[in-house]
């Protein structure tokens, strides 16, 4: 027989790929559950389950999604200073009110929330050089709304030793206020006790509320990747991102003392923030695969046009036992100084500042994480997980002198939390 | 599920198909199936990825073999055979096997043909010298040549008697789709443990083909099935046509066992078994076959080809 000799191989090879190219054979799902509590001591609690799933397909596609559902109670500082006797304060909703204890922090403790996440993500290799990836993110609680869109396009570069990328990422968040959007800087209205009528209340509750006006913030990101191999125990990553928000930045739960000289507080004013903020970041991270362990550090460092600056170290250790065991330490420090107008309490008789928050979350702060998780794989893939943390945060003094009796109090309390959460893979 | 380390480093469970031991650097998991003794060895400290891998290699070969044996009756197989010359539904895998027979059917100018089984009814290839004689040769060729095989996406259909044996290709399938398997549970495995991605070899009967290199690209060993020749890989594949070992013998002549299905007799001068080596190990697997089917002209062919090989007669 006489064929077409140099053409067999070549035919054969092509005829080989098409047999084995795209396969019946379904590959697994692999899935993660996790469930997480975060309890501050006398306020938060948190309980979040989550769920991933995770699907590699065929020449290096895969789409992943996950269901994050998160349950929220208990107290959170309102922004109020303490004060030496009893405070009351109206709840958001305007159909109710709270007592502040003397001498502490006033907590809003009818701080309730279910939030529900879901998100799906595909990505994939285009060409032999590039990687695409796009994704959906929908949360939902009951006073917030969000959707978001990224994408991404990675270069390999180097044999793929290089990798450098482009994101962006589009939200739209719509925020619903228990009560409405209160007005930025009005006087909060007393309880309706103090009132002659529930209608005189609801009037005068009614006027500190906005009747039109934005309920929605946009964000977009924009971030620059590179991923470089070092070797083949080495990689290490640089990102840089910008992010510019536009719309209801203000925490309309959130209020500001508005104390005299003897430090008693005369008013409660809800608090006001400006209607953009343009962020940058960058991040810096290595990992390194020792023969039984890997070592991950990173760095983190943001400012962005509110004054608002933060650094962030983070580090973990994964050492592997023989069993198939690892035990894996965890330090992460953060330090950010407070947004401009930050300030703890506003004194009466001074000019009103166009924007002022008294939220602890954008005041100059500390905070440290230690913790440790163990975690087993055994049989066919699977693998159970344990993670015990141990988080504080300590607010600093900005140097705001303060009078009378607020002297005596402590308008920066610090705050301790333990994080436990329990993951299983499969 | 409880694991026990015996004394000669078997490590299995009672109710375990196959047999891992540990060796200096990797674990070998062993298993019968499709008539061979099958063996993947995992470069490899952990015992429990050892353990994942043979379990999903085991369970794929089985599958293959479940749906393409000629040996089983309660298959696809059986059911295109005994069709009666109705047509039998197919699925895309079965599909992709037929395209891929017919392409080595077109390449080979029709002597590589799945339908050519039938006439191991006149062959018995024994060593004895029992030679068939022609009219009883005759009387089954009617029955052979794979143009009167039509197939489409979802059916195949040929006239009753005839029968497709998978048998030419289905191990050096069987080997590819295994290490393809073994290749995406690497990489998930990898990319989630930060962990370099481990070398394993698949030998299914000698047919053989390796996930990736090994670190520093020490080679495997293996030695080939029928043969005293070991042999050395560091990546691709290997597959080997032919068996030394059946033939038939007369007044000095031998007959090998490689049958031309157009005359139904065996091919003139063909080689007993030829080794070639491939990226996947169903092109290493036709190629040995194409060749095999060249006769006196094994070797040309494949010297025409390029390609790495090994050639007994």
């Amino acid at each position: 027989m006489q064929l077409d000799k140099k053409n067999v191989k070549t035919a054969l090879f092509a005829a080989s790929c098409a047999l084995l190219g795209s396969n019946a054979v379904a590959e697994d799902w692999e899935y993660d559950a996790a469930i997480m509590y975060y309890g501050e001591s006398d306020r938060v609690q948190a309980v979040e389950g989550i769920f991933h799933a995770n699907k590699d397909l065929k020449n290096g596609r895969e789409f992943s999604g996950k269901v994050v559902l998160d349950s929220l109670t208990g107290a959170s500082a309102n922004g109020a200073v303490p004060q030496d006797t009893p405070q009351t304060f109206t709840s958001p909703s305007g159909k109710g009110h709270y007592e502040g204890k003397a001498n502490e922090m006033p907590l809003d403790d009818s701080f309730v929330d279910t939030r529900l996440q879901l998100g799906g993500q595909w990505s994939q290799p285009l060409g032999e050089n590039y990687l695409f990836s796009a994704g959906a993110n929908l949360s939902a609680e009951f006073d917030y709304q969000s959707i978001a869109f990224n994408t991404m396009i990675g270069r390999y570069l180097n044999k793929k030793n290089t990798t450098l990328s482009l994101g962006l990422s589009y939200a739209f968040d719509r925020i619903q206020p228990d009560g409405g959007r209160p007005i930025a800087l009005s006087r909060t209205v007393p309880d309706a006790e103090q009132f002659d009528s529930q209608e005189a209340f609801d009037q005068a509750f009614n006027a500190t509320r906005q009747s039109g006006g934005d309920d929605s913030k946009n964000t977009l990101d924009i971030i620059f990747g590179l991923t470089q191999v070092i070797n083949r125990r080495w990689i290490t990553q640089f990102n840089f991102s910008l992010s510019e928000v536009d719309g209801y930045l203000t925490d309309a739960y959130k209020i500001v003392s508005e104390v005299n000289t003897d430090g008693r507080a005369i008013s409660q004013r809800y608090e006001s923030r400006p209607s953009t903020r343009s962020k940058m970041a960058f991040f810096a991270q290595s990992k390194y695969h020792f023969k039984k362990s890997v070592w991950d550090i990173s760095y983190r460092i943001s400012d962005d046009d509110w004054g608002l600056t933060g650094q962030s170290l983070e580090t973990r250790y994964r050492y592997m036992f023989a069993n198939n065991s690892y035990l894996e330490p965890h330090i992460r420090f953060y330090q950010q100084d407070a947004a401009d107008f930050y300030q703890p309490f506003l004194l009466a008789g001074e000019a009103l500042p166009e924007f002022v928050s008294a939220d602890y979350r954008i005041g100059k702060l500390n905070t440290y994480t230690v913790g440790l998780k163990y975690g087993k794989k055994i049989n066919n893939g699977r693998e159970y997980g344990v993670r015990l943390e141990y988080y504080n945060q300590t607010p600093q003094d900005i140097g705001i002198e303060a009078p009378g009796q607020l002297a005596a109090q402590d308008l920066y309390p610090s705050i301790n939390a333990v994080i436990v959460q329990f993951s299983y893979k499969y | 599920m409880q694991y026990f380390i015996s004394e000669d480093n078997i490590v299995t469970t009672a109710d375990q198909p196959y047999d891992l031991s540990r060796h200096n650097g990797h674990f070998s998991a062993s298993f019968k199936a499709m008539a061979s003794s099958c063996e993947l060895l995992i470069a490899t400290e952990d015992e429990h990825l050892a353990h994942a891998l043979a379990k999903r290699s085991l369970a794929e070969v089985k599958r293959i073999e479940r749906k393409f044996s000629r040996y089983q009756k309660d298959n696809l197989c059986y059911a295109i055979n005994n069709a009666n010359g109705a047509s039998t539904p197919i699925d895309q895998e079965c599909h992709r096997l037929l395209q891929f027979a017919q392409t080595c059917y077109e390449l080979s100018e029709g002597m590589f043909d799945l339908s050519s089984g039938v006439l191991r009814r006149a062959w018995q290839f024994d060593c004895s010298d029992r030679i068939p004689e022609q009219q009883e040769i005759e009387a089954i060729l009617p029955l052979v040549g794979w143009q009167q095989v039509i197939f489409d996406k979802r059916q195949i259909q040929m006239k009753a008697g005839m029968e497709i044996d998978f048998g030419g290709i289905g191990k050096e399938y069987a080997v590819s789709r295994v290490t393809e398997i073994c290749q995406q549970f690497l990489y998930q495995q990898t990319c989630k443990q930060q962990t370099s991605e481990a070398s394993v070899l698949i030998n299914l009967g000698g047919d053989i083909q390796i996930t990736r290199p090994q670190k520093d690209r020490k080679p495997w060993i293996v030695g080939i099935e029928n043969d005293d020749q070991v042999i050395s890989i560091c990546e691709g594949a290997l597959a080997t046509s032919g068996d030394s070992k059946r033939y038939l013998l007369k007044e000095g002549k031998r007959y090998s066992h490689i049958l031309n299905p157009k005359t139904g007799w065996p091919v003139e001068q063909a080689p007993a078994s030829i080794t070639t080596t491939a990226p996947l190990c169903v092109q290493a697997g036709c190629l040995a076959t194409l060749a095999l089917l060249q006769g006196k002209n094994a070797e040309d062919f494949l010297k025409e080809q390029d390609v790495h090989y090994w050639c007994t007669r």
